[in-house]
């Protein structure tokens, strides 16, 4: 394994605009918004960023292609802005540039942007697209609760859950997230609801009911990164370094090898956790890790993610949740900010959100959802695609000597 | 039907009762073609057919040979010879009467998906299906033993070149003048040439659904009561080029050894064949017409039926713009893969996976180059997980799809047909069918793929 790169980048500034139906906003506009933050929270001039990267996922319905949308809405002063697209985990993988350019000594400050503009397309939901010339011809066009639903049978055949008791349990994930929600001015959904209104939802995918969907949003979030020192000569005391990134790309098992997966976890998450912990040193994660923002998109992925991060154990996940474990008061809150459930989730920008709120969180500044317990170490995750062939994104923040 | 349209069509009434056969929205004639020809060649091997014919009125393509892409479904060799029959209602009868009299073994099959108007006695008499019987060389279960045609320009009904609906004459004058006469005479003429009489007929295939009509003929040929094949207009409707293949295949499966078969075609004059059993008879496919209806569902959705044959429009929303846009180089290339659902096995692991790749799935070491072709569509695959998705478009909402795993290896992620709630749980046993995947409506294309079904009982 290489020798990884924590604690050699610093996060000096971060930004995050309102997410929500933004009727008014464009992508650039959303972007200018989160930069305005990020930039005035690094307190340093636009001139010094090196380099940039843009994070979108539905580029066709919105900024189009290329590095050139951040480039023009920034004015940036004409560096290089390298595109990224790497289905929900597109932000955390622009994050990713920055973080590496930097490590890599490539870049004293470099600048990850993440956005998305989902509300231009007339109908709720992701958009409907191709997923390549091959997957046109023999895959199936499903949409995004459907193919997260699929994960929740083979969960419950395995781990001998009822359906009663999993549906319970998705929707205290739901009506923990939008209690958290209700809290975050920034966020899309701010309404707290109860168990009832989860469980009596109309049906979106089998078993996902309304209320185990994250809606789409529009938004964008940023990232400022450099060096520790150079943080520290920006007057950056205490700065947020990072500890781990790690990906794990299907490459077609899940999806072809008869027998092999059983269709109840993420492979990929499992593989990119062990080794972000390794590479952040982490030995007991359930204890360790403080704080959880992961990818959320339905229930259900939440509920089997608290497994392949290895916090709760296989099969007993759906008991911590009902348990409280992960509630904002919890033993490790998740989602404290709303998760992609309730602050939102606009694809290239969701993997800055949970960054941004991590990054919050960590410095005490986090506002009224503030965790009072000194959260030292604080995981964020990603999955983009369908349970049977992913991308997995994990980033791992936390403060110096944790 | 006759309950919606009775305000109309009060006349029908007659006609209203029983069931028809309706193709699912992922159907036509080319998709039922492959499960009828798929049934004939059970257990067969796929290079015995040399030739391939499809005879309908109903070609989803004009200029594109739909008996080729069958051949492509069924995974027959390169060089079959494969024809496309039509132009009147004869096509599978007289595609029949040339293969017997041709030298390869040829499998026919006559297939339709009927459209008629709304409120229309053709709604009421027409089903959808497809029959397909194999002639030729090896060990035969029936003989031709005489045949006869008649071409005349009778025109009962006619539907011109690109229109949807058929024109039909007065039923009394095609009952008088079409059945009784020169159906009639055509098998007078037959059994002479023969040196047979009616009464020596012990099944007798006559593909006529005015049921009157069909009575009238009957009593004109002189057939015993007792040798006439039922029609299955009560069941199944008729099915049109494929129907008189559909009463063979009951005959077929009624019939001893050394017995006569009477098949008739009708349409601008008339075929008639005649038919002997043999012993092998008895070891006719097990896939046969008892088999086919007790694999249906019944759906009395009768708007259902209407949006999915283009008859009525409905709002389908934003989702289904999505552009179905298929490039002829891919399906070219993944041509196996697609139509025949053929994946691939490693030389060196023995793992099956479909699709097929460069570098074979296997964890376990990289493989380059070492997959052979393995046919995928005939074995039974199980369900490792599911979903019903309500959210994406589909023509017959929720959508059914999941993963499978088919016995003997290989994974697939594909739509399933005609599942409801209760025929959907982890490790339950799936067939694959060959179906509509999508159409190209900007470009009139359509798109087929393999999707599954529940297995039959005695199939997994």
């Amino acid at each position: 394994m290489p020798r990884g790169i924590k604690d050699r980048v610093a996060i000096v500034g971060m930004g995050c605009s309102k997410f929500g139906e933004r009727w008014d906003d464009d992508a650039e506009t959303l972007m200018v918004e989160a930069f305005d933050e990020a930039i005035a929270d690094a307190g340093i001039d636009v001139s010094r960023i090196d380099a940039a990267w843009l994070g979108v996922g539905f580029e066709a319905q919105n900024v189009g292609p290329s590095g050139i949308p951040l480039a023009t809405a920034l004015r940036l002063p004409d560096i290089g802005v390298t595109k990224v697209e790497n289905y929900c985990a597109t932000g955390t993988d622009s994050f990713r540039g920055a973080v590496n350019a930097v490590a890599a000594g490539a870049a004293d400050i470099a600048l990850a942007m993440g956005v998305e503009k989902l509300k231009d397309t007339g109908y709720g939901g992701l958009p409907v697209r191709s997923r390549g010339l091959n997957s046109d011809m023999y895959g199936v066009t499903g949409s995004a609760p459907g193919n997260f639903a699929q994960i929740a049978a083979p969960y419950r055949a395995k781990h001998g859950v009822s359906r009663e008791d999993l549906k319970r349990a998705m929707a205290h994930v739901s009506v923990k997230s939008h209690a958290n929600g209700a809290r975050n001015p920034k966020a899309h959904l701010r309404k707290a609801i109860d168990i009832e209104t989860v469980l009596n939802a109309p049906i979106i995918a089998e078993p996902l009911g309304l209320y185990d969907c994250c809606g789409v949003s529009d938004g964008a979030a940023c990232a400022i990164v450099t060096t520790p020192d150079i943080a520290r000569a920006l007057g950056k005391t205490h700065p947020v370094l990072v500890k781990s990134i790690q990906f794990c790309t299907s490459n077609g098992w899940e999806l072809q090898h008869g027998g092999g997966w059983d269709g109840s976890y993420f492979h990929t998450t499992r593989k990119a956790a062990a080794r972000a912990y390794a590479e952040a040193g982490i030995t007991d994660p359930r204890e360790q890790i403080d704080l959880l923002e992961v990818h959320d998109c339905f229930s259900i992925t939440e509920l089997v993610t608290m497994e392949d991060l290895f916090i709760s154990g296989e099969g007993e996940g759906w008991k911590d949740i009902l348990d409280g474990f992960y509630d904002a008061d919890g033993h490790t809150p998740c989602q404290i900010d709303g998760g992609l459930k309730c602050f939102g989730h606009p694809i290239g920008a969701s993997g800055l959100r949970m960054i941004y709120e991590n990054y919050l969180q960590l410095q005490g500044r986090a506002g009224e959802r503030q965790r009072l317990d000194n959260p030292r170490l604080a995981l964020s995750h990603n999955l983009g695609g369908a349970p049977i062939q992913n991308v997995s994104a994990i980033t791992i923040v936390g403060l110096a000597g944790a | 039907m006759h309950a919606a349209n009775r305000w109309f069509a009060g006349g029908l009434k007659t006609l209203a009762h029983g069931t028809r056969s309706i193709a699912n929205w992922d159907e036509d004639a080319v998709t039922m073609a492959v499960e009828a020809a798929r049934a004939c060649l059970d257990g067969m091997d796929r290079s015995i057919p040399r030739g391939v014919t499809l005879a309908s009125v109903t070609h989803p393509f004009a200029d594109r040979s739909n008996a080729g892409l069958i051949k492509e479904a069924l995974t027959l060799p390169d060089d079959v010879v494969a024809t496309d029959a039509g132009g009147s209602m004869r096509a599978a009868t007289l595609a029949l009467r040339d293969a017997l009299e041709g030298s390869r073994t040829r499998l026919v099959i006559g297939s339709d998906l009927r459209k008629s108007r709304i409120g229309s006695e053709g709604e009421m008499l027409q089903g959808d299906g497809a029959a397909a019987i194999l002639v030729g060389h090896g060990e035969p279960i029936a003989r031709l033993i005489a045949s006869h045609s008649l071409t005349i320009d009778f025109i009962d009904h006619f539907r011109r070149s690109g229109t949807a609906f058929d024109y039909q004459w007065e039923s009394r004058w095609v009952r008088e003048k079409g059945y009784m006469d020169l159906l009639a005479g055509a098998v007078a003429t037959l059994l002479k040439e023969a040196g047979l009489t009616a009464g020596d007929i012990d099944h007798a295939v006559l593909p006529i659904s005015d049921p009157a009509a069909f009575r009238a003929a009957a009593r004109a040929i002189g057939l015993r009561p007792e040798a006439v094949i039922d029609t299955l207009g009560a069941n199944v409707g008729d099915i049109g080029c494929g129907h008189p293949l559909l009463m063979l295949a009951s005959a077929l499966e009624r019939a001893g050894p050394g017995e006569r078969i009477l098949v008739t075609g009708f349409g601008q004059g008339a075929d008639t064949l005649l038919f002997e059993t043999t012993e092998a008879v008895t070891r006719n496919s097990k896939r046969g017409v008892a088999r086919a209806l007790s694999a249906g569902k019944s759906d009395d959705n009768y708007m259902r039926f209407l949006f999915h044959r283009g008859l009525i429009d409905m709002d389908r929303g934003i989702r289904a713009e999505l552009d179905q846009k298929q490039p002829g180089t891919t399906l070219y290339r993944k041509r196996s893969a697609v139509l025949g659902l053929v994946g691939s096995k490693c030389g060196e692991t023995g793992v099956v996976q479909f699709p097929p790749s460069a570098i074979a799935v296997d964890p376990n070491g990289r493989f380059r180059d070492t997959q052979s072709p393995y046919p995928l569509a005939d074995r039974i695959a199980r369900i490792i997980s599911y979903t019903a998705d309500a959210l994406g478009y589909s023509p017959d909402p929720p959508t059914y799809y999941g993963t499978l795993d088919f016995e003997g290896g290989g994974r697939i992620v594909t739509e399933f047909a005609e599942v409801g709630p209760e025929d959907v749980e982890v490790g339950r046993a799936m067939r694959m069918v060959f179906r509509i995947k999508a159409d190209d409506e900007q470009r009139g294309f359509t798109k087929y793929f393999w999707k599954a079904v529940p297995a039959q009982r005695g199939e997994g």
